[in-house]
């Protein structure tokens, strides 16, 4: 149970760099934190104690594997993890081509 | 059959790219023909699923072991949603999107958005619905700073960082329920959640769905985004944002979740209620001083969305019709006026209301499918607004929630006035220095603004066999609740 | 010295010997995705790896002559295709979507497990050309010279 808090801890790090942070790079990987985060919580929920990787072999004798499930799940979501970074840093480097700035205190035209 | 929902816009984003170099302009033929093709599959699955629900098993791998597809009725409703709207989108793309640079890239991004929400109605599983948010999700974020002027790239982002933020939140809460009943087929979630009773757990989970799904559908506090997002899009872009995607990816995946997996408590559906009669209240009064004519509209989708999410809420079986049925209506209507916002745009060069004027002589038809659209909003009869308000306000009288009603017949007053300012100023006053010598917009532009004024007026007069055929199945379903694992799973 | 694009002489002397072997690598953890962990996704990544080193190494102009924009962007929808064909192909060869309905050798051995090979062999060439293009975009953009004084932020 100690572990599952530990990982909202280290989302709620994240949350907060996302906040606190006024340059847009480092609200970025303040995200990646985040998301780390959330796939560690997917990934422990699959362990079960003394098991071992679930890899199938013609060597292997025993039956007690970690849940596999949860390990192909996350192996997608790390990949779309991967396509919103690569679309945040694209827009973010256009957002310094027009503002000329990382500040978001600066990026502020629409308002109301 | 099913597959096909999900296979036909993919393989489109999927050639798209590689035609599009050995043809050019060959791109905007493929997405519409895909769109087309959506279209007739979706109206035809009005028949299929007259004896029950179809399940789907990809691979051949029976549920709970396989990814299953289920198409019911609340999915066939949705599907109907998506298909109508995207087609005619497309329609109107074929000619605005002219003056953008890159035109295949649109209608593979696009290709891609219909895939996602498509795959998103008829997923039958919890990570499934989650993959396809977010291919809807990515697409939307690139398809919003399309323009790469600063405004929309600006917009895009901050719609991006609290996007994920939102699928995050919902990873988690899956996660949380996978790791109460190790399983994620939503059939055999909400059959194990039976015997478990709604411990602890599973309210934190329900929290969370609450608050991700309803960043995505900007539900009032969650609304920040929507205001700055919808209109930095390009005008098709932002018809399919308001009409569809907010209304798929938000309300229908929450309303899955919380009725059919989680089952509906009365504090939930409490909050539900709040949630819709802040957002009400809140989207109509801030669009009260809004002079750009984009950021109005986005303004009021958020009022709308509270319409539709309260009469979900409160769980009644007119309730909940009530509240489909404005799902579809103001998929109609708001498109309807999105479309015609970009194509005042597209003629006059500008969006703010105080320029424009005089356009019902120079531009006839928009001004009269804008015209309907907004008469529709407003809740006049016999147009289908009209009753679909009607409809969730004599539910939440008849549950006792006189507040709430009252809520909604003032908001429906406050839209009114809002919408005849916009008539006013920007149609029927005379001309101002800009607007004089504008034309008419071309002609695929005009052929999706009529269809969707004619259908606007169609599902006002038609709407009792309308709401027989398709609401009230689709109402069905959801308040059928955990017994939809039944159908699924075959008793 | 005369000043060339790219890193000094002995990065660019082990980068020749190092990107074949990083490419082989890459393709042996694809081809074994059904034995060993692994599959498309990181074996694609390991190769858009290879072809990054190259980039680092030598300089975006003599890397980019040897595999062009053109080529990466058809390789990652030929890619796409390859994958929606499969699916299609179980829907047409058995009736049911996404089947797996090639035939079975014995277990463990290389050509087992049906579809999953080319699978995999479409996903590596859509994740390895779509980083490779992902990088060389972001690379490709000039930053303007003089950023904004006090633009620096927390």
């Amino acid at each position: 149970m100690s572990l599952y808090a530990l990982c909202f801890i280290l989302f709620s790090i994240g949350l907060y760099c996302l906040l606190v942070k006024r340059n847009l790079v480092k609200k970025i990987i303040g995200l990646g934190i985040a998301e780390y985060a959330v796939n560690l919580f997917f990934i422990l929920l699959g362990f079960k104690e003394n098991a071992e990787a679930p890899i199938l072999d013609k060597y292997t004798a025993s039956q007690n594997f970690v849940d596999p499930l949860p390990q192909a799940l996350i192996l997608t979501s790390i990949v779309i993890g991967l396509g919103v970074t690569a679309v945040m840093v694209a827009i973010s480097v256009r957002i310094y081509e027009k503002y000329r700035t990382f500040d978001i205190r600066e990026i502020r035209r629409l308002k109301g | 059959m099913i597959p096909l929902f999900v296979a036909i816009p993919l393989g489109a984003a999927f050639i798209i790219p590689l035609m599009s170099k050995v043809r050019e302009g060959s791109a905007r033929w493929i997405a519409t023909g895909s769109a087309l093709a959506l279209l007739c599959l979706s109206v035809s699955s009005l028949w299929w699923v007259q004896k029950g629900a179809l399940v789907y098993s990809v691979g051949g791998w029976k549920p709970p072991f396989g990814i299953c597809m289920v198409l019911d009725n609340l999915t066939v409703l949705v599907l109907l949603v998506i298909n109508l709207i995207g087609f005619l989108v497309l329609l109107y793309s074929l000619d605005y999107i002219k003056k953008y640079t890159a035109p295949s890239l649109y209608y593979t991004l696009f290709s891609l958005l219909l895939a996602g929400l498509n795959g998103l109605a008829v997923s039958g599983d919890l990570f499934n619905l989650f993959v396809f948010l977010e291919i809807a999700s990515i697409s939307s974020y690139a398809l919003i700073a399309f323009g790469t002027e600063a405004e929309e790239l600006e917009a895009s982002f901050k719609y991006l960082v609290l996007g994920n933020v939102a699928d995050l939140l919902i990873l988690f809460a899956i996660g949380v329920l996978f790791g109460r009943a190790s399983t994620l087929n939503m059939a055999d979630l909400a059959r194990s959640l039976q015997s478990i009773s709604l411990t602890d757990p599973v309210l934190y989970a329900t929290a969370l769905f609450i608050v991700g799904f309803g960043l995505k559908t900007a539900l009032v506090p969650f609304h920040a985004w929507l205001p700055d997002a919808h209109p930095a899009a390009p005008a098709p872009m932002s018809a399919m944002l308001s009409g569809v995607v907010i209304k798929v990816v938000g309300v229908y995946a929450l309303t899955r979740v919380v009725f059919n997996v989680i089952g509906i408590t009365p504090l939930i559906s409490s909050v539900l209620m709040v949630l819709g009669i802040i957002s009400m209240a809140a989207g109509v009064l801030l669009a009260i001083g809004q002079w750009d004519f984009k950021r109005l509209l986005a303004y009021h989708s958020i009022s709308q969305i509270g319409y539709v999410v309260f009469g979900i809420g409160l769980g009644t079986p007119l309730g909940v019709a009530g509240g489909l049925f404005h799902l579809f209506n103001h998929s109609l209507f708001k498109s309807l006026l999105f479309l015609n916002s970009g194509a005042v745009e597209h003629a006059t060069g500008t969006r703010d209301l105080r320029k424009l004027g005089g356009l019902c002589r120079t531009m006839p038809v928009t001004s009269a499918t804008s015209l309907i659209a907004s008469l529709s909003i407003a809740g006049v009869p016999p147009l289908c607004g009209f009753w679909s308000k009607l409809l969730i306000i004599m539910a939440a009288f008849q549950a006792g929630h006189t507040a709430g009603a009252v809520v909604c017949i003032l908001t429906a007053l406050v839209t009114l006035a809002s919408f005849l300012k916009v008539q006013k100023f920007a149609f029927l006053r005379a001309a101002e220095g800009l607007c004089e010598g504008v034309r008419e917009v071309p002609f695929f532009m005009l052929c999706a603004m009529v269809l969707l004024a004619l259908l606007c007026i169609a599902a006002g007069v038609f709407f009792p066999p309308f709401l027989e055929l398709v609401v009230k199945p689709a109402a069905q379903v959801v308040l059928e609740g955990r017994r939809y694992a039944g159908f699924v799973l075959g008793g | 010295m005369r000043q060339e694009s790219g890193m000094t002489l002995i990065v660019k002397r082990i980068t020749r010997i190092t990107v074949s072997l990083i490419f082989l690598f890459g393709i042996y953890i694809v081809l074994h995705g059904h034995l060993t962990p692994g599959g498309g996704f990181a074996g694609g990544v390991i190769i858009a790896l290879s072809f990054i080193h190259l980039v680092l190494a030598f300089g975006k102009k003599v890397a980019l002559k040897r595999i062009s924009e053109a080529t990466i962007s058809a390789f990652e929808s030929i890619g796409g295709v390859f994958f929606w064909s499969i699916a299609l192909g179980g829907l047409l060869f058995s009736g049911v979507y996404f089947l797996n309905f090639l035939p079975k050798g014995e277990a463990f051995s290389l050509f087992s497990a049906g579809t999953i090979v080319f699978c995999n062999i479409a996903i590596f060439l859509k994740v390895g050309a779509g980083l490779f293009a992902i990088f060389v975009a972001l690379a490709f953009l000039r930053m303007p010279d003089d950023p904004k004084e006090g633009g620096k932020a927390a």
